[in-house]
């Protein structure tokens, strides 16, 4: 095992797990996007919260949840780690002036990745403190669907979405995860070697285009309940 | 033409800084490096130590110039080394930044003097063959099909001077082991060792105390030979599947 120990800690292995945990949590982002996507339904939330229900108590999901929070743990302690030992590596004496180029992906993104790792660490912690916490400390109103109590966790999220202010860092935060994707997506493929003349461009389109829709669906979401409009129609009934 | 350089000055360990130089009669003709030969006849003439920088073939194919001008390695033309820039790249009246490569892995010797012996370090460990090759093939005994000879001689342009490792904001070495990983793992002499090079190469580049790619691509744009990304890729395929597919232990 003392070798796979080695290649953990070798400059390769640490960047092939940024790019395994970084892939699973795109993942991610598309599923809780659909899930999202329910509170814009024009029904008071009932869709949104048996979606809510049944996510916090399959079995499946909550096994998969775990996996999740150790992913965005993993990522982000070894992006630090990467990025205190890339500070260090650069040495003590900085140039008085750097231009950095890039080709093919995003400059700014590319060199900014740790700062807007942070940013998306700090964001997750408001946004966990506010909606996860909440729910799992049963701080949460009930609502009754067809003689079920289930949380109505709709409620505290239309609430959140009436200050703007939190609208405002929502949209933000979307900006900043958008430029993180922008380098995140195609890297974590060149970082593990997966790179193909004829497949190459399809997976730099492929992350462009996530990049921006994904964050952008995100972030329409408070904007559009901070208005009221509900746009979507249940399936439900 | 008229130019005022901030040149770094630095005695090895001890702490540098920029020293303003003003030259008046400028050529366009003049490279960068015959620039620099001026200023330090002048500085002979007037009893004060010459500015200390590297230099040899001042053809742009040994590597031996290095030089960060104006926050670029090699300076601001593209696919060009320092000995091979012109002056006619710069306006009249321009003040230029000249530093020397930065990165931990080399030190400063003296102003514009980096040691750049780790990457030697780093091709002692596994840049070569061993194993026999015999005597000197014919040139059609062993089939290497041509796009592969190009890209594989593409990867040998390299040459060394370590402006990837300059330019990279983490001072990774990654674009210079990629190539000379690539260019010999991509022909059959070269192939017979690939699995243990790569372990060996990269075991070796980390011990040297280079920063990790976060894939910025930095290193292609400022490289003087253009050396493609590409082959960082294929090195972390070398080094992955040496790492889970074969039985070396490095």
């Amino acid at each position: 095992m003392n070798w796979f120990i080695n290649f953990l800690g070798s400059s390769i292995g640490q960047k092939v797990i940024m790019s395994l945990t970084g892939l699973f949590l795109i993942t991610f982002l598309a599923v809780h996007l659909t899930g999202n996507l329910q509170l814009l339904v024009n029904d008071q939330g009932e869709q949104f919260n048996i979606y809510a229900k049944f996510m916090t108590t399959n079995p499946l999901i909550k096994a998969t949840s775990y996996l999740l929070y150790a992913s965005i743990l993993l990522h982000a302690v070894q992006g630090i780690v990467l990025w205190r030992k890339n500070r260090s590596a650069r040495g003590g004496q900085g140039y008085a002036r750097k231009v950095t180029k890039a080709v093919g992906t995003n400059s700014f993104a590319a060199s900014n990745m740790a700062w807007l790792g942070i940013i998306i660490f700090v964001f997750l912690g408001l946004h966990l403190y506010q909606f996860w916490l909440q729910m799992k400390l049963g701080k949460v109103p009930m609502a009754e669907y067809n003689g079920e109590q289930v949380k109505n966790l709709y409620v505290l999220v239309a609430e959140a979405y009436s200050n703007p202010i939190y609208v405002a860092v929502y949209v933000f935060s979307m900006i900043v995860i958008g430029y993180h994707l922008l380098h995140g997506f195609q890297s974590a493929f060149q970082t593990l070697g997966l790179t193909h003349k004829k497949y190459t461009p399809l997976i730099k389109g492929i992350g462009w285009m996530y990049s921006i829709i994904v964050p952008l669906l995100f972030a329409i979401i408070p904007i559009l309940m901070y208005f009221n409009i509900y746009p979507l129609s249940s399936f439900l009934h | 033409m008229k130019i005022t350089l901030k040149v770094w000055r630095q005695g090895g360990k001890y702490k540098g800084e920029f020293v303003e130089y003003k030259l008046d009669n400028v050529k366009e003709e003049m490279s960068f490096l015959e620039m620099m030969d001026v200023l330090n006849e002048s500085l002979v003439q007037k009893k004060e130590q010459p500015v200390a920088f590297e230099h040899d073939c001042r053809e742009g194919i040994c590597g031996t110039c290095s030089m960060v001008i104006d926050g670029q390695p090699h300076g601001p033309q593209k696919a060009t080394t320092t000995c091979q820039l012109h002056m006619r790249s710069f306006k009249d009246g321009d003040t230029i930044y000249v530093e020397p490569f930065r990165a931990k892995a080399f030190p400063v010797i003296r102003d514009l003097v980096v040691d750049r012996s780790a990457f030697d370090r780093i091709i002692q460990s596994g840049g070569y063959i061993s194993v026999n090759t015999g005597q000197a093939q014919d040139a059609n005994a062993i089939p290497v099909e041509k796009d592969v000879a190009s890209m594989a001689f593409d990867a040998a342009a390299c040459i060394g001077c370590g402006a990837c490792v300059a330019a990279c904001p983490n001072a990774s070495a990654m674009l210079f082991v990629s190539a000379k990983v690539s260019h010999l793992a991509m022909l059959p002499q070269g192939k017979v060792e690939a699995k243990k090079r790569a372990q060996a190469m990269v075991k070796t580049m980390d011990m040297e105390g280079f920063g990790r790619c976060s894939n910025v691509t930095a290193c292609e744009a400022e490289c003087p030979k253009e050396i493609s990304v590409n082959n960082i890729a294929r090195l972390n395929r070398e080094y992955l599947g040496s790492v889970f597919a074969s039985e070396k232990i490095v």
